[in-house]
């Protein structure tokens, strides 16, 4: 079982990766990723090939939305995690 | 007579080359003697010499912008910027729709394919869904030149100018001629090149016998030398700040030289072999536009790659032009610094321009066994020599038979 916690920090290693010159340690986690770092849409496509890259995990185009913040994030991707 | 809005004046240099990250390093080096040229390993081919640029990717780009992009982009950016600072120009007085880029590339995007079919098949098992997003707008080949645009918010035109190993020169004659159509008052103009790495270049150079190797990377290539050895592929880029003299002058800008002249023109006749009487009639069609007769060129900097047809073939040539005049001296780069492909004639021209002011003119890399037919006049072997100089030739050929001559005046 992989709980909300460690998809949290899983997704925060993928945003650091890609968030290079961001401080990403006091991400909100109920505020959009977008109004607190400097991504864009080719950054977000980046966040779903590292989870197809490091976990496996397929993300759909028509699910993108729920990316949007750390909570949506950790929402959507617990049950993918535990498939 | 030119009015002042006719005549071309480069008022900053930025590069980065295997000798060094900015004008003086690169000049130190060529008049002491110094190879920039090592081993190093590179994918399928193992050891081979190269030459490489050291300079800090991130000084002028975020370290986001350089994942996203390229290699190329990376040196444009960097050589870009470093000639940015070292023109002067009020970046922010200047009006950003009448700046333009115009970069030579010898060949753009095999990197990044390359990297992307070696992870396709030996991390994806050839499962196309792992290819990545950033694979278009890195291989598209205007990248080197966007990622400029993108970098210092230019919104004047961008483009690259693919001319194989002439590119370099081709570069500046283009931004050249944007300034002289009134679509730019100010362009960044030069050539840029990632070729190292690739290991297809070095292959296929490889295949066609004429890749240098020694186990003294220094050696590995030795222009107009009997041991020749072949081309020692390298990366590099030269940017320069061109303005029209009449804009120069309203800033009181320091002026590295004038673009005096310059021609392009074609072989038509094999898709690697060089052909002396082109290159002859490019130089003379430079000269002419120029105005000046070969006996008042001081330098003559030759493309010499270190291969056996191209060497003899310019040696030819130049000789067939110059032999004839005292003051003439001619010298080569690649011994030193390899071939930087796109960027060659630009960071070679670099490699002189500041014998206007320091009054020497850099040799070839010692030619310990002169091949009997290099042996052309005035050649600079081994040891700078002091001269007054005030005219500069430079030459770049590639393949499919393209030839670049540009010159090069000392300001007065």
């Amino acid at each position: 079982m992989v709980t909300n916690a460690e998809v949290r920090t899983k997704v925060l290693d993928i945003i650091a990766d890609i968030a290079l010159d961001d401080d990403v340690t006091g991400i909100k986690d109920d505020v959009a990723l977008r109004e607190q770092l400097d991504l864009d849409s080719m950054d977000f496509l980046d966040i779903v090939m590292e989870l197809k890259k490091r976990h496996k995990i397929e993300v759909p185009q028509e699910d993108y939305p729920r990316l949007a913040s750390m909570a949506s994030c950790v929402e959507y991707l617990v049950p993918k995690f535990n498939q | 007579m030119k009015n002042d809005k006719q005549r071309i004046v480069i008022t900053g240099i930025g590069l980065t080359s295997p000798l060094g990250n900015n004008l003086s390093e690169l000049r130190e080096g060529l008049l002491n003697g110094r190879s920039g040229i090592v081993h190093t390993e590179i994918r399928h081919m193992g050891k081979v010499a190269a030459g490489l640029c050291r300079f800090d990717e991130t000084k002028h780009q975020s370290k986001k912008m350089r994942k996203r992009g390229t290699r190329a982009g990376a040196i444009s950016v960097f050589c870009t910027k470093e000639a940015l600072n070292d023109s002067g120009v009020d970046w922010d007085a200047t009006d950003k729709a009448r700046v333009g880029v115009y970069l030579g590339i010898t060949e753009h995007g095999n990197v990044e394919t390359e990297n992307e079919i070696h992870d396709l098949y030996n991390s994806h098992n050839k499962d196309v869904s792992f290819w990545s997003h950033h694979h278009n707008p890195r291989t598209v080949a205007n990248n080197p030149a966007g990622e400029v645009t993108l970098n210092l918010g230019i919104t004047g035109p961008h483009y690259t100018i693919g001319a194989a190993c002439a590119a370099g020169n081709l570069g500046i004659i283009q931004g050249a001629q944007q300034l002289l159509l009134d679509e730019v008052d100010l362009a960044f103009a030069g050539g840029i090149s990632e070729s190292t790495e690739t290991f297809g270049i070095f292959a296929a150079f490889k295949a066609q016998g004429a890749l240098g190797h020694h186990d003294d990377p220094s050696l590995a290539t030795r222009p107009l030398d009997v041991d020749r050895n072949g081309i020692v592929v390298s990366e590099g880029g030269a940017v320069y700040v061109l303005e029209r003299l009449s804009d120069a002058k309203k800033r009181n800008a320091k002026i590295y030289g004038e673009i005096i002249g310059y021609h392009s023109n074609s072989d038509a006749s094999d898709f690697v072999l060089p052909n002396t009487e082109r290159q002859i009639e490019c130089m003379k069609y430079a000269m002419k536009k120029a105005g000046i007769e070969p006996g008042e060129v001081d330098i003559v900097n030759m493309h010499a790659t270190g291969t056996n047809q191209g060497d003899i073939q310019e040696c030819q040539a130049v000789a067939g032009l110059f032999s004839g005049c005292p003051t003439t001296f001619v010298n080569a780069t690649k011994g030193f610094i390899g071939h930087a492909m796109g960027a060659a004639g630009a960071l070679e021209l670099a490699g002189n321009i500041p014998s206007f002011v320091d009054g020497y003119i850099h040799p070839c890399k010692k030619i310990e066994k002169l091949d009997p037919d290099c042996a052309i006049p005035n050649l600079v072997n081994g040891e700078k020599i002091a001269h007054d100089v005030k005219i500069i030739l430079n030459n770049s050929f590639g393949m499919l038979g393209i030839n670049s001559t540009l010159i090069i005046k000392k300001y007065s």
